[in-house]
């Protein structure tokens, strides 16, 4: 049934030139990951090697092996948010982040004259401190 | 019923507009959404009647109403900020909805593309190349003569592909131009392609940068007949810094892992699937039509100095008071931008360093910020231009735990394709360690070289620069693209200016 969804998936974006990267982010969007199994229904349906896909996959920082289900917040740590004290935070984010919520780091979210910045899914957060950070880690 | 003005884009979202703007809809009032101005400290920043009012909170909204809010900054045309910049690719920021067809066009919108679509190719090319115009992502190739080589190029098809990789530190223009007028966007790519021929485009954006992929892809449906029969795909990358080289960008598209590729063959020959291909910048494209008008090339060609022509949109940011973006002629010195402009430190305390150009950029020290803002002025002090970011630190910095930073950015982001890169920024990362450890670690290489009966001692602190020095020399020289290329600047500008970090 998995299967099937990527065969839909790959079909969906066939009249584009280039489909993989499109098609990895539909897979690791609905399942969270793109998985061995998931790069075999792929490698078949574009006429590409295991090898060919799996060398994608892996490269990119957005896609994973394995699913997380975890919260995730992504803490900008580039050196426009280091100017703006994000590393003096890292500490007290990652014991409020614990093992319930994954704290990844990202270099740049496009915030840079009002960091610390974070990002969790869609939703953007500027200007933190360690209470709202923590606050934040919290409630995700 | 009052009109209140509110940006939304990201930035501004990310400080609390979307709960301002409900605060005021509650009190009564229509919320217009805008682009933003650009003056990021006062976000989110609420405009009534020409007047601004920021930084808001939505407990801000019943005395803004009532006209006794301390927060009033008068006239936002007026302020200071804004009066002192030029602003041509920045025109419509803050004044026009994003997704608007109608302002678009009420501020001279598609009147370039339209003019373009009566005149020869050749004769568009010869005007980009009249105009001065420079690739503003970073190395500053003349536009005009990338456009001739696709023109003449053979191939069965041609591309027009924009890079919004934006990926490096300290830069936001790129975002907020998607976001804030990605019609403009549109239309110089449109005018690209109308000039060599081209009938697909792609812009290539970031992930980081949700907001901008949902407001292009919207602006590309609204905007599908001005373009046509030009057609643009946005495709999302998947996370690598590298990507924003145009070579792995090109692969990336192509589907495959984002490693560059060596040139030659330049894109403007082979490009995306090995045809002619016009790669270019955000705000490269952004500032065709503000040339391709009646007259603007001999504009663009007035503004700014020597071979650094026309305006660059500046983005002020780290710890800045003052942060945002400021676009202004070249020439500006950073003394201007960083204390006249930017308000000195947000801090309030000294600057220590100022990083120009993103991550691959060097760290000015405070004696060399008379420098004009000039790609050429830049080159001969071992600097970058890059994008245009600026990135002030405060005397907190720590300038040899910033170079080491670089190397490890240079390592986890490296494509792996060449040695000096792939290899190089992980010693460096160790080298560093070393020497700021006073030679006290354990070394990797040390214990290689007593297998081959080399020396027994330790190397002293004057041959580990020395080996830092080679090692930066090779990368420099040796790497196949601007990742591992550029990123002995920061490392070195650190070492050359604050040696004491390195201790």
């Amino acid at each position: 049934m998995r299967a099937q969804r990527i065969v839909e998936i790959c079909a969906s974006h066939r009249g584009r030139e280039g489909p993989l990267l499109p098609i990895l982010h539909d897979i690791q969007r609905e399942f969270g990951c793109v998985d061995a199994e998931a790069e075999r229904v792929i490698a078949h349906e574009l006429n590409l090697s295991r090898a060919e896909v799996h060398g994608v996959v892996s490269f990119y920082h957005d896609f994973s092996a394995e699913p997380d289900p975890r919260p995730c917040i992504e803490l900008c740590r580039a050196e426009a948010c280091q100017a703006r004290g994000v590393e003096e935070l890292v500490a007290s984010a990652e014991a409020a982040a614990g093992e319930r919520v994954r704290l990844k780091t990202v270099y740049c979210l496009g915030l840079c004259s009002v960091g610390p910045a974070a990002r969790i899914g869609d939703h953007l957060h500027a200007r933190l401190d360690a209470a709202a950070l923590v606050k934040l880690l919290q409630s995700a | 019923m009052t009109v209140v003005r509110i940006s939304e884009d990201a930035l501004a979202l990310a400080c609390g507009a979307d709960a301002v703007a409900a605060a005021f809809v509650a009190a009564g009032c229509t919320a217009e959404r805008v682009s933003s101005w650009g003056m990021h400290w006062l976000e989110p920043l609420a405009e009534i009647d020409g007047n601004g009012f920021g930084p808001l909170i939505s407990g801000d909204v019943a005395a803004v109403l009532a006209g006794t809010s301390d927060k009033r900054i008068g006239p936002i045309a007026d302020h200071p900020f804004i009066k002192r910049q030029q602003r041509l690719t920045f025109a419509r920021a803050g004044e026009t909805r994003p997704l608007s067809l109608d302002d678009y066009a009420a501020t001279g919108g598609w009147s370039a593309l339209k003019r373009v679509k009566s005149m020869g190719s050749l004769e568009v090319v010869a005007e980009v190349t009249h105009s001065g115009l420079r690739g503003r992502g970073g190395a500053g190739f003349p536009a005009g003569i990338k456009w001739r080589t696709v023109l003449e190029a053979q191939g069965p098809r041609k591309y027009v592909v924009c890079n919004a990789d934006e990926g490096d530190s300290g830069t936001f223009a790129d975002r907020m131009l998607m976001e804030g007028d990605p019609f403009q966007l549109l239309e110089g790519m449109a005018i690209a392609a109308q000039a060599v021929g081209a009938q697909q485009g792609y812009i290539y954006v970031r992930s980081e940068y949700p907001h901008a992929i949902s407001k292009l892809n919207a602006a590309i449906e609204l905007a599908k007949e001005h373009i046509a029969p030009f057609r643009v795909e946005v495709r999302v990358g998947a996370g690598a810094y590298v990507c924003g080289e145009e070579t792995a960008l090109l692969n990336s598209i192509e589907g495959k892992r984002g490693e560059v590729r060596a040139k030659p063959p330049l894109p403007a020959h082979e490009g995306l699937f090995g045809c002619p291909t016009v790669v270019h910048n955000v705000l490269t494209l952004a500032a065709i039509p503000h040339i391709m008008v009646p007259g603007g090339a001999n504009l663009y060609d007035s503004l700014g100095i020597d071979r650094s022509k026309g305006t660059m949109p500046i983005q002020l940011a780290g710890n800045v008071r003052h942060g945002g973006l400021f676009e202004t002629a070249f020439g500006i010195t950073l003394s201007e931008l960083i204390h006249d402009i930017g308000g000195g430190t947000a801090s309030g305390r000294p600057v220590k360093a100022v990083q120009v150009g993103g991550p691959l950029g060097a760290y000015i020290h405070p004696s060399q910020f008379d420098l004009p803002f000039d790609y050429e002025a830049y080159g001969g002090a071992d600097a970058l231009i890059g994008h245009g970011g600026v990135v002030v630190f405060d005397d907190r910095a720590n300038m040899g735990a910033l170079a080491r930073f670089a190397f490890q950015f240079c390592a986890a982001e490296s494509c792996g394709k060449c040695t000096p890169c792939r290899i190089g920024s992980t010693r460096g990362v160790e080298l560093i360690d070393r020497i700021r450890a006073g030679g006290r670690d354990a070394d990797p290489v040390e214990a290689l070289a007593q297998m081959h009966n080399a020396r027994k001692d330790r190397r002293s602190r004057a041959e580990d620069l020395q080996l830092l020095e080679d090692l930066c020399e090779t990368m420099q020289f040796g790497s196949l693209c601007a990742l591992g290329g550029f990123t002995p600047y920061p490392v070195r500008s650190a070492l050359k200016h604050w040696p004491e970090d390195f201790t």
